[in-house]
């Protein structure tokens, strides 16, 4: 057993120093009729290295993956290229096996990472401050939601169609044990976002407005107008971007007066992993900064003066405040947002400017060619580099039948909405630097078979 | 002195006899241990470490809505990169480094074999709503791992989405709610323990519950007949851990069971600590209805940091059907993902999503290998290994720390200290920062909070005998000077990359964000 030190003559030695007879009279607290007698019934014994990886091999190797084939999808998950000195050193064991920094002195290198992430998508998303991670985009939404509630004192929230609609069910899950009332209704099959729907909505009652930017179906709108009404109501806009490399080219929703922006790091530095473990951005205006939810990680100097950094303001948080905290977050996403942290830093403002430009130029061949496969219409007036498409058919059969071909061509509208039968010919297509010129030509091609 | 409610001095006390202040280098540095600034301070806004291919001309499709203004992102070359995130790395300390014996946080050795199966690309590189014909062997990770939680753990079934325990512990009590609800039984106290983690009465107020404390017995488990005298028709579960915070198994949790479901409640067991137990006890033969698995702590997922963890929930039968969406089947014709488009047939009561997509993917296939490596024999000596650890340090140390509940019986795998016996002045956190010097991570401090000045010690079993012994002489000596009044003990650490810090001023005035000097500067005037 190769994780284990202990020999057989350490055991005896321990247990002598301990004054017991066995390892069993360490178990003596426990009942004897809740005790196994011997290991588990029917699962396997201990394997070697070796035996591990076949199986493990074996299971991957079932599974399509997304760099071997024409690959389009996107709804919340993106896949960028991802610079090989990142997972070099998320992988370093300082940073890989170390805890939460509760002793800061010896925990300096997490934290001077979670000061620069803070820094970082603060700035990304034009807001005043950022917290050091939460789980993923859709938690992140939801905590938002209600630190709105606990800011305005008000329950309702409006949720545009637009939003991802996992997240729509997270807060549905939630809100039905908070009382929250969510307002929230499928999207329409039509080129803009809906934001005039929602600064229709907003009244007295409304704590905030939650807006994907760029939306589900890759539309992108002007917030200005919505944070201007929601404010006048007294209401909050949180904005959710689920691919902040869209804010290398468009304006970030904290300049459009957003007071909360929550998003999902997942695009910078993480990879797909099959939806997890992903990266939540929360971020806010400096004057809600005792609200927010999750860990913050602040400046200070220690006892000769010398700057360092160390978590702060911990009296919003679970192990201080217990059931008053604001969250009852504990662990967060620390290595995704090292992860996040180190490829912007590789990126930097130029590279994040370039790889944006890159994205919405591929997106834009890729819709003009997809346009012109018959039975193909292009949803969407505005995109960054996903947009939907419009099919005579049930995408989800599409999507099938593309993936039969080794094409994985898009999410269907059908598998995020199998409540909405006049989106069902719909299917969101996510175009990045890792697409081909070759990849969109196999795409069309597909598709004009599988649409014939 | 500025101290927290629970006697955590939280400002540093400059110390006339500090020798080892004086900096003797022009830069800071000290030989291998490098000073690193800030990437505001080193990158600039034209630099980057990564070549990107020029984009295709094409016209705009932004509706409008280009960027106008720069958003300040600092870029470095590749080299700077790689040598800033070293540098940082240097200032941490990590398992692979030396001991790590933080209680309840279970920092076990992390397996590079897990590291290496998580990025297989048949696991890394696929996309969460591809078809499920093509992730296949994805979702057979998933139902192999849910099996195995399902059989240790002697339940009924789990649920795999919950990202982290706490996130583990609000699906816990959202199934109680909404198994609750189905039978039109409105319930609104969840009764907790004060030994309990934070997560568990942060989590009950979360979903809507009022929170009331469970007192301990003077030998550190849940005082039952307290507990008993509480239970009614308005409690809805009882968040108990077990073993619990202070390193003891609770005895009466099959009693407890029986009386909460007898009232009509629920048993929801934060499982933090399973791996102290796992392969010798199931929870399910004690009762209980809900336990979430921190993977990171249990199945040596790495901690990274702070995260991300992943926490499963085990369910008994009766709660079952409330569990969240999605889930993996196993049928006939290979695995299928139930979503929201099949709930409806399948798991009508599911109280539905929690996360987007189907939780920690890259968690569960590291779980997975690390659980396959140890095997049901292999497990079972985990625990035992694990607690044989623990005594070995309670038994050790306990002549010169005081150890509150060391009549009480064995610990389990952690052993819990009290600052009772230290000279006027010295506390907790003068032996953790004394610990740092000698080259070891503390212990947990100042929890659980039903003792004074608390020092949780949990070795776990990947430490062998000789990590324990000098461990043990190290903490041994520390002990001492605080016992004895050491005034140098009041300035260490010296020898770490900061000396204590100032979070009381990190506090009030909370810099969050760098900003330009300029901007400090004219923000001032």
């Amino acid at each position: 057993m190769r994780y284990l030190p202990l020999t057989d003559t350490d055991r005896s030695a321990m247990l002598n120093v301990i004054g017991v007879q066995s390892i069993d009279d360490l178990f003596m607290d426990v009942p004897v009729e809740a005790q196994l007698a011997t290991k588990i019934d029917g699962l396997p014994d201990h394997a070697s290295e070796l035996a591990v990886e076949r199986h493990m091999g074996k299971l991957a190797r079932k599974n399509m993956v997304a760099g071997d084939v024409p690959f389009f999808l996107g709804a919340g998950a993106y896949r960028h290229h991802v610079p090989a000195s990142v997972d070099h050193l998320i992988q370093r064991g300082e940073f890989l096996t170390a805890y939460t920094p509760y002793q800061p002195e010896i925990a300096q290198g997490t934290l001077q990472v979670l000061f620069e992430f803070q820094t970082q998508v603060a700035r990304l998303f034009g807001c005043d401050v950022a917290n050091a991670s939460m789980y993923d985009g859709s938690t992140a939404c939801w905590e938002a939601i209600g630190m709105a509630r606990r800011i305005t004192r008000r329950g309702k929230a409006l949720l545009s169609s637009g939003l991802h609609p996992h997240y729509v069910s997270v807060a549905r899950t939630m809100a039905r044990f908070t009382g929250d009332q969510l307002v929230y209704t499928t999207p329409r099959v039509d080129a803009e976002p809906d934001i005039q729907t929602l600064i229709d909505a907003i009244d007295g009652d409304t704590s905030c407005v939650v807006v994907q930017y760029p939306d589900i179906l890759g539309r992108i709108g002007d917030l200005s107008a919505l944070a201007a009404k929601a404010h006048a109501a007294g209401a909050l806009l949180i904005a959710v971007v689920t691919e902040p490399v869209a804010l290398g080219a468009i304006t970030p929703p904290g300049d459009m007066g957003a007071d909360i922006v929550v998003g999902e790091g997942q695009s910078i530095g993480v990879g797909l992993q099959f939806g997890g473990p992903y990266l939540g951005l929360f971020a806010c205006k400096q004057k809600y900064v005792r609200q927010m939810p999750g860990r913050l990680c602040g400046e200070t100097v220690d006892a000769e003066g010398k700057r360092g950094f160390v978590l702060t303001l911990s009296t919003r948080e679970q192990h201080i405040r217990r059931e008053k905290a604001t969250s009852n977050i504990c662990t967060n996403s620390g290595l995704c947002a090292l992860a996040f942290s180190i490829h912007m830093t590789l990126l930097g403002e130029r590279g994040l400017t370039d790889l944006a430009a890159l994205n919405h130029a591929r997106a834009v061949q890729a819709a003009e060619a997809l346009e012109a496969v018959p039975g193909v219409r292009l949803l969407n007036s505005s995109f960054f580099n996903e947009f939907t498409i419009l099919l005579d058919q049930d995408a989800r059969e599409v999507a099938r039948a593309l993936a039969d071909r080794d094409i994985l061509g898009g999410v269907s509208l059908g598998r995020l909405f199998p409540d909405a039968a006049e989106l069902s010919g719909g299917l969101v297509v996510a175009v990045t630097e890792t697409t081909t010129e070759d990849d969109i030509a196999a795409l069309c091609g597909g598709l004009k078979e599988v649409l014939a | 002195m500025t101290m927290l409610k629970e006697g955590r001095p939280t400002r540093p006390v400059a110390l006339a006899q500090d020798k080892a202040t004086a900096n003797p280098t022009i830069t800071g540095n000290k030989a291998l241990m490098l000073e690193e600034a800030l990437i505001f301070e080193i990158g600039s806004h034209e630099t980057t470490g990564v070549d990107i291919a020029p984009a295709p001309q094409v016209k705009s499709r932004l509706g409008g809505l280009e960027r106008r203004k720069p958003i300040a992102l600092p870029g470095l070359s590749e080299p700077e990169t790689v040598r800033h995130y070293t540098r940082l790395s240097r200032q941490n300390y990590g398992i692979d480094l030396g001991f790590f014996p933080l209680g309840s946080c279970t920092m076990k050795h992390n397996p590079r074999l897990n590291e290496k199966m998580a990025r297989l690309p048949g696991f890394a590189d696929i996309h969460p709503l591809q078809p499920q014909s093509t992730v296949q062997g994805a979702l057979a990770v998933i139902h192999e791992l849910a099996e195995w939680l399902v059989t240790l753990t002697g339940m009924h079934s789990v649920a795999m989405s919950p990202k982290a325990g706490a996130h583990g512990e609000l699906c816990g009590l959202l199934a109680i709610r909404a198994a609750l609800e189905a039978r039109g039984d409105a319930r609104s106290v969840v009764l907790v323990p004060e030994s309990a983690h934070g997560t568990n009465p942060a989590t009950a107020a979360f979903c809507g519950y009022a929170v009331e404390d469970i007192p301990a017995t003077p030998e550190g488990r849940v005082d039952l007949a307290a507990l008993k005298a509480r239970l009614g028709p308005d409690v809805a579960a009882v968040m108990i851990t077990n073993p619990n915070t202070c390193g003891l198994f609770e005895r009466d949790l099959r009693t407890i069971s029986e009386a909460v479901h007898a009232a009509g409640g629920f048993v929801y067991c934060d499982g933090a600590n399973f791996n102290a137990i796992v392969g010798r006890v199931r929870p399910g033969d004690l009762g209980v209805d809900a336990m979430h698995i921190n993977l990171h702590k249990t199945f040596s997922t790495p901690h990274g940091g702070g995260g991300p963890g992943s926490g499963p929930v085990v369910f008994s039968e009766a709660l079952s059907p409330y569990a969240p969406l999605p889930f993996v089947e196993k049928t006939a014709d290979g695995h299928v993902l139930i979503e929201e488009e099949t709930a409806g047939e399948h798991h009508a009561g599911s109280f539905g999503r929690m996360v987007a997509f189907h939780g920690q993917m890259g968690m569960f296939t590291r779980a997975l290998t690390y659980i396959m490596s140890h095997g049901a024999d292999g497990l079972r000596q985990v625990s035992e290994d694990a607690v044989l650890n623990a005594n070995y340090i309670l038994r050790s140390l306990e002549d010169v720390l005081d150890a509150p509940f060391a009549a009480s019986g064995p610990c389990m795998h952690e052993a819990l200290f009290s600052d009772k016996g230290m000279a006027e002045g010295f506390t907790t956190l003068d032996i953790a920062k004394g610990l740092i010097d000698e080259g070891f991570h503390p212990m947990t401090v100042y929890f659980p909070l039903v003792v004074h000045g608390a020092m949780l010690v949990e070795p776990t079993e990947t430490e062998g005998k000789a990590a324990l012994d000098q461990f043990i002489v190290a903490l041994r000596s520390v002990a001492q000077r605080a016992n004895a009044g050491d005034a140098a003990l009041k300035g260490a650490p010296y020898f770490a990359p900061r000396r204590r810090l100032d979070e009381t001023l990190a506090a009030r005035k909370p810099v969050l964000v760098w900003t330009e000097p300029e901007a400090v500067a004219e923000a001032a005037e």
